[in-house]
């Protein structure tokens, strides 16, 4: 009889427990308490603070827990942290989105915390059944939430299009998946790494490695895998296009760094050009559609898509420095991204997308402080300093140079180069245009507290980045025992 | 070498009702056509040990998901002549290319690897059944996405009520 779960088992468990029953409460308050969106808002708050709580007593943790299907380690915590974050600032975002538009808050912050649930448990699993439940659980909530304006056929149109995309690519992952248990006998991560390492190299396994690459890809929207982003991230509801954009692909970064080089390390020489190619297709093919767009969040979206580009030059370098390097990077997007759709749900109204390039128009007098806030967001993106995106860019970089991959190098320095055409173009509207078409927007509490946490973190990672690299570094060092990425140096 | 016949027997089962499904003019043909297909399979199960799954797989797959799809060819109604759907740009053909390229390369590889079957893990001990065995796994070693599956089922059923209901 296999053993079941001990005490220690939960303990470690914790943060999940906590999110599941915040979750559960969210459903249960929805139907006894009044409908009103903001009481709902905070107890979603209070839910996801909890579980930033209940990390701590773990933190120092390096654990197989759950008989060897999750590990606590630093490198989930890392990942964790950027998700809670995420999430708290998308709710954040959310609250006066979801009155404008009359939509249902119950059911709208259950599945904002299911999907994060499905994050936390795709950080820290270190099994192949375990990281495809995480999975799920956090795409079906996707789905929902990027149809959940039911009124807008656009919505609708992302929905379906997020669903069925996402089924078939799920159905590309698992038949990967497959032949690799079929090959080793085994869903265990770790078990799976000695096991390929003592069997000689062979086209099933080169097969296997391709598919769930192909299957990750489209869950991080990498070029050829990304026709589906730009439509899902324009017809979304904006604060979820944002936590989709920044919550969904980091989990789905986790849980590929997890899997390439925690399961499959030794056959890197299959994976390793599989994945310079789609960096290199994926930021060039995202930086030169984004140049064309005159819709912001459409922008944002094939902006997104580069910037995955360049975090896969990370994967693609392999080292530890290269690991540091996405994870300090998936932080730096993550406060540059979301500053970047909170600014576009600032310009929402009912009848007003405020997504247009004409409604950033003259934006720096109508709401100066907004316009700052863009202008950072867009420095950041572009890579300029004194902003976090350059550092992030600068180590992910250096990591190619390291490996002695200048080409790489260099066809990221010329994206960024690109990308900072569009990212001025925008800017130009704001600060040069005069004449106004957008709505005069009204700074709220909450929305003006996401933008000063935004801008706050963008600029201080960009300043006083050592702290953040520090943690990076020991996070990166946790992934697998450590021998991993000594073996791929 | 009864196994072996047996195999052989249900995968050319599998493979012809497989064409049949893609070649029925009428919809509903093509899904009974699904219904023996996955029959079959749960035969092929069968032969491989694995009643639980076979028995998962009639529930499920010949049983609840053939439902749902007749439920929605009826619905629908597709009375119009499958001339009607063929698409402008001719993408039907590359898709036909695309997939026989795929085929060739997949028996390729399986030409090309000599890997002897991994290991099983677990034997299944003979006196209890595969079904308890399976048991044991999802309430043990397999707890967490079992419980984690549950809340996947709560987030399906929250969202098919929110999308199909005009106003709640």
């Amino acid at each position: 009889m296999p053993p079941g779960l001990e005490l220690r088992d939960f303990a470690a468990l914790l943060p999940e427990i906590v999110l599941t029953v915040s979750a559960l409460l969210l459903l249960v308050a929805d139907v006894l308490l009044p409908r009103r969106g903001r009481v709902l808002a905070s107890i979603a708050l209070a839910g996801l603070a909890a579980t930033a709580v209940a990390l701590v007593p773990s933190a120092n943790a390096h654990l197989e827990v759950a008989n060897g299907l999750l590990a606590v380690d630093r490198f989930a915590l890392f990942f964790k942290a950027v998700f809670l974050a995420a999430a708290l600032l998308t709710v954040l975002m959310s609250i006066g989105y979801l009155e404008v538009e009359g939509a249902r808050a119950g059911e709208y912050y259950f599945l904002v915390l299911c999907a994060t649930l499905g994050m936390l448990v795709m950080a820290g699993s270190i099994d192949l059944i375990t990281s495809f439940v995480g999975l799920e659980t956090m795409a079906l909530s996707f789905y929902i939430l990027a149809g959940f304006i039911k009124p807008n056929p656009r919505a609708n149109e992302a929905a379906v299009k997020y669903f069925l995309l996402g089924a078939f690519s799920l159905a590309i992952l698992l038949y990967g998946m497959s032949l690799l248990y079929g090959l080793t006998g085994t869903t265990g991560l770790r078990v799976m790494a000695a096991t390929l390492a003592g069997q000689p190299a062979s086209p099933l396994a080169a097969l296997a490695v391709m598919l769930v690459a192909a299957g990750m890809a489209f869950k991080i929207a990498a070029v050829p895998f990304h026709m589906w982003a730009p439509d899902v991230y324009e017809g979304a509801p904006t604060p979820i296009t944002a936590f989709l954009s920044v919550g969904s692909k980091a989990a789905a970064l986790a849980m590929l760094l997890r899997i390439f080089l925690e399961g499959v390390p030794s056959l890197d020489a299959d994976w390793r050009p599989l994945f310079w190619l789609l960096a290199v297709l994926t930021m060039t093919v995202g930086n030169v559609a984004a140049l064309t767009q005159s819709n912001v969040k459409r922008m944002l979206a094939y902006s997104s898509i580069a910037h995955v580009g360049y975090v896969l030059i990370g994967l693609v370098a392999g080292s530890s420095r290269g690991v540091t390097a996405m994870l300090v990077y998936v932080v730096v997007y993550a406060f540059m991204q979301l500053g970047a759709f909170t600014v576009i749900v600032l310009l929402h109204r009912r009848d007003l997308a405020g997504d247009a390039l004409a409604d950033f128009s003259g934006l720096s007098r109508r709401s100066p402080f907004a316009a700052f806030a863009m202008l950072v967001f867009l420095m950041s993106l572009g890579g300029i300093p004194p902003t976090a995106g350059f550092m992030g860019k600068f180590w992910l970089f250096g990591a190619a140079v390291e490996q002695g991959d200048y080409v790489l190098a260099v066809i990221g320095v010329i994206n960024s180069a690109l990308s900072i055409g569009y990212y001025a173009r925008l800017i130009v509207y704001m600060y040069v245009k005069r004449e106004t078409t957008g709505s005069e927007p009204v700074v709220s509490p909450a929305l003006g507290l996401t933008l000063a946490v935004a801008v706050t973190a963008t600029l201080l990672f960009g300043l006083y980045p050592r702290q953040l690299f520090s943690y990076a570094e020991v996070s990166a060092r946790a992934l697998g025992t450590g021998a991993v990425l000594r073996a791929l140096r | 070498m009864g196994e072996v016949v047996g195999f052989y027997v249900l995968a050319t089962l599998i493979l012809v009702f497989a064409g049949l499904v893609i070649t029925a003019r009428n919809t509903t043909h093509s899904v009974l056509f699904l219904m023996m297909d996955f029959l079959s399979v749960a035969a092929l199960y069968v032969l491989l040990g694995a009643e639980f799954v076979a028995v998962i797989q009639i529930l499920v797959y010949a049983g609840g998901i053939v439902v749902l799809y007749l439920f929605v060819v009826m619905l629908v109604n597709l009375k119009r002549p499958p001339e009607s759907y063929r698409d402008p740009r001719r993408q039907g053909k590359l898709g036909v290319v695309l997939a026989a390229a795929v085929l060739v390369e997949m028996v390729a590889v399986a030409g090309y690897s000599r890997v002897a079957p991994a290991p099983v893990a677990a034997a299944v001990s003979p006196v209890v059944g595969n079904t308890e065995e399976v048991g044991w796994l999802l309430y043990t070693q397999y707890l967490i996405p079992f419980e984690l599956a549950s809340m996947l089922l709560l987030v399906a059923m929250v969202g098919a009520i929110l999308l199909s209901k005009r106003e709640l």
